[in-house]
């Protein structure tokens, strides 16, 4: 992994860099959680919203900036962190681009967060045609996604640079897998990017008429399933290659790591037909296409988990663990940094499995759109990749700003992670229950006129409400503690942990670096599975649809 | 590129395990013909209610079909048309939906009928009530303000 030539330390301007993409990132943590506090609330049937605020504008600021501005600043800030510490500091234009990012993704978060503030989009993040929001909120997150790929570019020259200096070595392995996901962002993004460009806000402006509703959803589509795995993959990156040093053990296998991330790039993408399986206006067969693809990123998710716990056995073991479960023991429970993206790792054993579910050709009737769908993603991003990110800020924020994690913080930390897994817990779990028995995903408190039904589904909303609040304490605690590790924590030195590979694992293989190669797979494979369905949607396109403004 | 032992047994398993669960679903939805909704007919969102079969929403028997009724729906902005019907235990029932205006979700609860109404496309799904009682229909895709107050209901009387 050429240790000998990395530097140990983030430099301070690279740090200056990833901190402000992370003020961003938890500013948006304090106003979704309080959204989301807010709507559990709300559907509990116990409380109304003041001031005439509407449920789903609420609705839209959650989704809009957790799902969209949390993680993107996060993850573009613990990328850009992650190739300075691997591949060496980012030359000076590189850092200026990545702050042309930074600053084209803020303008368009106050642009998008202006427009929902004046109820001039409330439409969800999802921006569903023939709902049409303001120009100004698709631009806001136009220049959120554009502003992405200057941070992109910023990693992939760094990358660039590293690879010119280096020939012959495989890139270290944080860089190459930020450099997978990076690619990966800027292949799906092209999707949406088309969708508001060319669609939605020529439509808005008044230039055209008419737009059509089933190309544009799935131009969203095709952008919306790769966006959870730009969600997952850095998550990834800490599972693979941090964590094995924080608990003092080895890399299992840098070759097998890099090949489930490869995998992941060209699984990820022609796939986002399975948002779409009860939709008019597509095939049946080509619909069952890209659920087989889908359930393709089985195959990497498994060698995730087989390499995981291997690291953890093999540590265990090597420090004298003995008996079928004996390692368990070994593991430093009392660091936060291992035991809150641990609790984000168990989290995704259900979630997964709930997502093969969604994902099954047929039974995807019985889930669709129901809050069993919000359930399992509140397992998969709002779990294990939150606590993921939340455990890489308690080191990485204070390795960027001179400070240290201290004891108090680092117990304060846990009972955070606890409290999220009993909070979710509950609201995840009453999600999945009640959307079994039908209750429906983005609704407000609703009897739906006395039904029998809906009232089953009322102790549920109570018991997510309850799950709710103890999410929204877990969320003041770790804002508690991001402000003390960027502001009042002593000073000193964090360190940021890079795994080491375990001796026997040999040098990963130059194949790997191949990018012709496997964009040229992701290519092929997305065309194969949307050019003919896409063709399709055009020809025998309906009139289209006027704008409405329905709320 | 070395693989542990393990790791092979474990992947050769779960591969395995992949393969029998898509050949389920393959067999389930060609064979079968457990496909979702999938319907590829256009419409004139603008005028539905001047088209056949939505010139007539309600349960309707037809004859020389697969099926013994057509229960025809229009969802609108924030109402299903109608409001209300019956279908006698046991029928075998194709719905046919769509929308006048924004993309609606037409869900029955309790049911597998679940189904995205879009405009210019007509949704359908054919299957047989089976248990007496009522069901609740809603609305499970956000189109505006009273998104949560779209209702209809389906009686299945003996």
């Amino acid at each position: 992994m050429g240790i000998a030539t990395e530097k140990l330390n983030v430099d301070r301007r690279d740090g200056r860099l990833v901190m402000a993409h992370f003020y961003v990132a938890f500013i948006a943590l304090a106003v979704g959680g309080l959204a989301g506090l807010l709507q559990v609330l709300v559907r509990s049937g116990k409380f109304e919203l003041p001031l005439g605020i509407g449920y789903y504008q609420v609705l839209t600021v959650h989704g809009v900036v957790l799902g969209l501005v949390l993680t993107t600043f996060f993850i573009m800030g613990f990328q850009i962190a992650a190739v300075s510490r691997t591949s060496g500091t980012l030359t000076n234009k590189q850092r200026v681009i990545g702050w042309i990012g930074f600053w084209l993704m803020t303008a368009g978060t106050i642009m998008a967060a202006v427009m929902i503030l004046l109820n001039e989009a409330t439409v969800l993040y999802t921006f569903y045609a023939p709902l049409q929001a303001h120009a100004i909120y698709y631009l806001g997150l136009t220049f959120v996604v554009v502003g992405s790929w200057f941070d992109g570019a910023a990693i992939i020259l760094a990358y660039s640079k590293w690879r010119k200096a280096h020939p012959g070595t495989p890139s270290p392995l944080l860089t190459f897998m930020a450099v997978v996901n990076t690619l990966m962002w800027i292949v799906a993004t092209i999707g949406v990017a088309t969708t508001v460009l060319f669609q939605l806000l020529p439509w808005s402006l008044g230039l055209v008429d008419r737009v059509d509703v089933l190309l544009s959803r799935t131009l969203f589509w095709y952008f919306g399933h790769p966006l959870v795995y730009f969600w997952l993959l850095p998550a990834y990156m800490c599972w693979y290659a941090i964590i094995p040093k924080i608990i003092g053990g080895k890399i299992f296998s840098d070759s097998l790591a890099r090949l489930s991330f490869i995998l992941f790039l060209l699984f990820s993408i022609p796939v986002g037909f399975h948002h779409q399986l009860t939709e008019p206006g597509i095939d049946p067969a080509w619909k069952f296409l890209q659920v087989v693809l889908t359930f393709l990123v089985i195959i990497p998710s498994l060698m995730t988990a087989f390499s995981l716990f291997a690291t953890f056995e093999s540590f265990g073991r090597s420090r004298g663990a003995r008996g079928l479960f004996g390692w368990v023991r070994e593991l430093p429970w009392g660091d936060a940094r291992f035991s809150v993206p641990f609790i984000g790792m168990l989290s995704f054993i259900p979630a997964g499995a709930g997502g093969i579910i969604n994902a099954s050709h047929q039974m995807n009737q019985v889930v669709h759109n129901t809050i069993w769908v919000t359930g399992h993603f509140h397992l998969t991003l709002a779990t294990a990749v939150i606590l993921t990110f939340f455990g890489i800020s308690y080191w990485l924020v204070p390795h960027l700003t001179g400070r240290k994690l201290t004891k108090a913080m680092n117990k304060l930390a846990i009972i955070q992670g606890v409290l999220w897994a009993i909070g979710m817990t509950f609201m995840s779990g009453a999600m999945h229950a009640a959307g079994l028995l039908g209750a429906p995903r983005r609704s407000s408190f609703s009897e739906y006129g006395g039904a029998p039904q809906a009232a089953e589904w009322i102790p549920y909303q109570i018991a997510q409400a309850v799950g709710g609040s103890i999410l929204f304490l877990a969320i003041i605690l770790m804002l508690y503690i991001f402000i003390n590790l960027a502001f009042f924590a002593p000073k000193g030195e964090q360190d940021f942990p890079v795994g080491e590979v375990a001796d026997e694992a040999e040098k990963a293989p130059m194949v790997f670096e191949n990018w012709k190669l496997w964009l040229g797979i992701t290519v092929v494979l997305i065309l194969f599975a949307y050019t003919i369905p896409l063709i399709d949607m055009i020809e025998n396109a309906p009139i289209g649809s006027k704008g409405y403004k329905l709320w | 590129m070395h693989m542990h032992k393990f790791e092979k047994i474990w992947l050769i398993f779960g591969v395995g395990a992949l393969l029998v669960f898509l050949s389920v679903l393959g067999v389930s939805a060609f064979y079968l013909g457990n496909q979702p909704p999938s319907c590829l007919a256009t419409i004139d969102q603008e005028k539905v209610d001047t088209l056949p079969p939505f010139n007539e929403p309600g349960l309707k028997k037809v004859e020389g079909k697969d099926w013994d009724y057509e229960l025809i729906f229009v969802a609108a902005a924030f109402a299903y048309t109608p409001g209300e019907v019956e279908v006698p235990l046991g029928a075998k029932v194709k719905v046919i939906a769509t929308t006048k205006d924004v993309i609606h979700g037409f869900q029955v609860a309790g049911t597998n009928i679940n189904m995205m109404l879009e405009p210019g496309y007509i949704s359908e799904y054919v299957t047989t009530f089976d248990k007496a009682g009522e069901y609740l229909i809603l609305c499970n895709e956000y189109c505006g303000m009273g998104h949560h107050m779209m209702t209809s209901k389906i009686e299945v009387v003996e």
